[in-house]
């Protein structure tokens, strides 16, 4: 198990995100867990044979050590990614079990499993809180640890067994720092394009729902309403779709308020 | 997540590159990746182990390696070819764009005559013309700036390319002027200088192909221009015709046939 597992189930996530989806995982692939495996991992490999207290009192580097880090940078940055890239895989599972019920009923319950419609959606959405969320924990995590995202050369230190308030030193703390600061930036950038992708969802939504409504109206002089059933935003979970008057419909039975139209629909 | 796989990303490009731009790829990983990961990093590997100071002052060791390496040669490099690599992904992010819509097209039964089926687009090679015209010229533009930064970062950074045996020190704590002594000066400024040379050819490259691409659609533009002028009546005609000769002649290599929009 390495990090190469959560690339390729990472990987199958990119079929089923939207184009800003896809921006976001190039940027947690090249500028976060690449940069973290081929750079950052080697700048804290030596961090507590290279840390040094001014002192010879046997115990106290440890003890110093242990309470400026107690979790090395490098280990949080790497929890902060694993968890990062997980609620991705939220949507991997909801089509999956897609997949599982057509097989199950041996129809054609969806348009397709993985187009993102209904409660497919709605699971998008919540990766896509989920994951800001953890983005925004673990930066103020490290805000709070380390009392910043800078590293200091030199660290007072006076518990006991040291005698006295002793100098420790850190290892390459300048490098430490500017990967920190690398880490933030990715960080925020990542946070700014689920934001971004959260609201292009939500108000492409708004704006099917609006126009549906419109259409509705109308089409209300000459309806043919055995071809059109509607399904609000926000109600049982599906945003309005845009139908085409001669397609074919057919009603999935409801389960779980997972009402779905079956129909030639335009991709959005 | 390693080279491996930026190669893999980097790799799909190639096919829609220049001829410029494949030998830049292979430059970039064989001369540079390659080396960066079987020779560089065991020369460094030890490198703050072996960073000795005449004192026996503890902490002295640490501050000193921190002021004179702020950040590690290998590191410098890493990040350097991780962003001189990532503009070829404004590319394939494009094509893969294209494709998208191309297929969209399809579905609704607009490209029939086109392509003969969904895996038709992807197998095809886009051109480069049009705004993927534009998006690759782009991608050339920020590597070559991302490059010169990043030589410039380097020679900032540790005043040159080359590598002392041994500098002064008097930062506090450590007690006076000390000596230290870096682990093999010769063997890292002999890499040193290896990879700003292929950073350099990279550069070379890039603006090669830059020029190489500039001059192609200038020479296109005022040939038509000619043509039009010439014969007015038959321009479009004749213009058509050439571009139907030049595919053909121009044998799958990548051309650019129209005007960057």
């Amino acid at each position: 198990m390495s990090w190469m597992f959560l690339r390729d189930l990472l990987t199958g996530v990119n079929k089923y995100s939207t184009g800003i989806g896809r921006i976001w995982l190039a940027v947690v692939f090249i500028f976060r867990l690449l940069v973290y495996m081929v750079a950052a991992e080697h700048v804290w490999k030596d961090e507590q044979r290279e840390f040094e207290c001014n002192v010879k009192q046997p115990g106290c580097e440890n003890v110093c050590f242990d309470h400026f880090f107690p979790i090395s940078q490098v280990r949080l940055w790497g929890l902060q990614l694993v968890m990062v890239s997980t609620p991705s895989l939220l949507v991997v599972l909801h089509v999956a079990y897609r997949e599982g019920r057509e097989k199950r009923h041996r129809k054609k319950l969806y348009v397709s499993p993985g187009m993102m419609d209904g409660g497919l959606w709605y699971t998008y959405l919540i990766s896509l809180i989920v994951k800001t969320g953890f983005e925004i924990g673990f930066l103020a995590l490290f805000y709070k640890l380390y009392d910043g995202f800078s590293v200091p050369y030199l660290m007072k230190c006076d518990l006991k067994p040291c005698p006295n308030t002793v100098d420790c030193f850190i290892s390459k703390p300048t490098e430490k720092t500017i990967f920190i600061l690398f880490l933030v930036i990715t960080s925020c950038l990542c946070i700014v394009l689920n934001f971004i992708e959260l609201s292009f969802l939500v108000l492409k939504c708004l704006i099917k729902c609006c126009l549906q409504k419109y259409s509705k109206r109308l089409k209300s002089s000459a309806c043919e309403c055995h071809n059109l059933r509607h399904v609000e935003c926000g109600e049982i979970g599906a945003p309005p779709l845009l139908q085409n008057r001669h397609s074919d419909l057919a009603m999935s039975s409801p389960q779980r308020g997972d009402t779905k139209l079956l129909f030639d629909a335009k991709e959005g | 997540m390693d080279w491996g796989t930026l190669h893999t990303f980097i790799g799909g490009v190639n096919k829609h590159s220049t001829s410029i731009g494949k030998v830049w790829i292979t430059v970039i990983f064989i001369f540079r990746v390659m080396i960066l990961v079987v020779a560089a990093q065991e020369v460094w590997g030890d490198e703050q182990e072996d960073f000795v100071c005449n004192t026996l002052q503890p902490g002295c060791k640490n501050v000193c390696y921190d002021h004179f390496f702020p950040v590690s040669h290998i590191r410098l490099w890493a990040l350097q070819l991780i962003f001189v690599s990532t503009p070829a992904l404004l590319v394939a992010m494009h094509v893969a764009y294209y494709r998208h819509e191309a297929a969209r097209k399809f579905r609704r039964g607009e490209k029939r005559n086109e392509f003969k089926d969904l895996e038709d687009i992807k197998k095809q090679k886009v051109r480069i013309e049009g705004s993927l015209w534009w998006t690759y010229t782009s991608s050339i533009f920020f590597r070559i700036i991302f490059e010169a930064s990043f030589m410039y970062v380097f020679y900032f950074l540790y005043n040159g390319y080359h590598l002392p045996w041994v500098l002064k020190c008097g930062i506090d704590p450590c007690p006076n002027l000390v000596d230290c002594f870096i682990s093999r000066p010769t063997e890292k400024t002999v890499f040193t200088i290896f990879m700003i040379s292929a950073s350099v050819i990279c550069m070379l490259l890039n603006v090669a192909e830059l020029c190489y691409l500039l001059l192609k659609v200038c020479f296109r533009r005022s040939k038509r221009t000619q043509i039009q002028r010439n014969h007015p009546n038959h321009a479009l005609k004749e213009s058509k015709q050439n571009e139907m000769n030049e595919l053909i002649s121009d044998s799958g290599q990548n051309a650019i046939t129209g005007f960057p929009s």
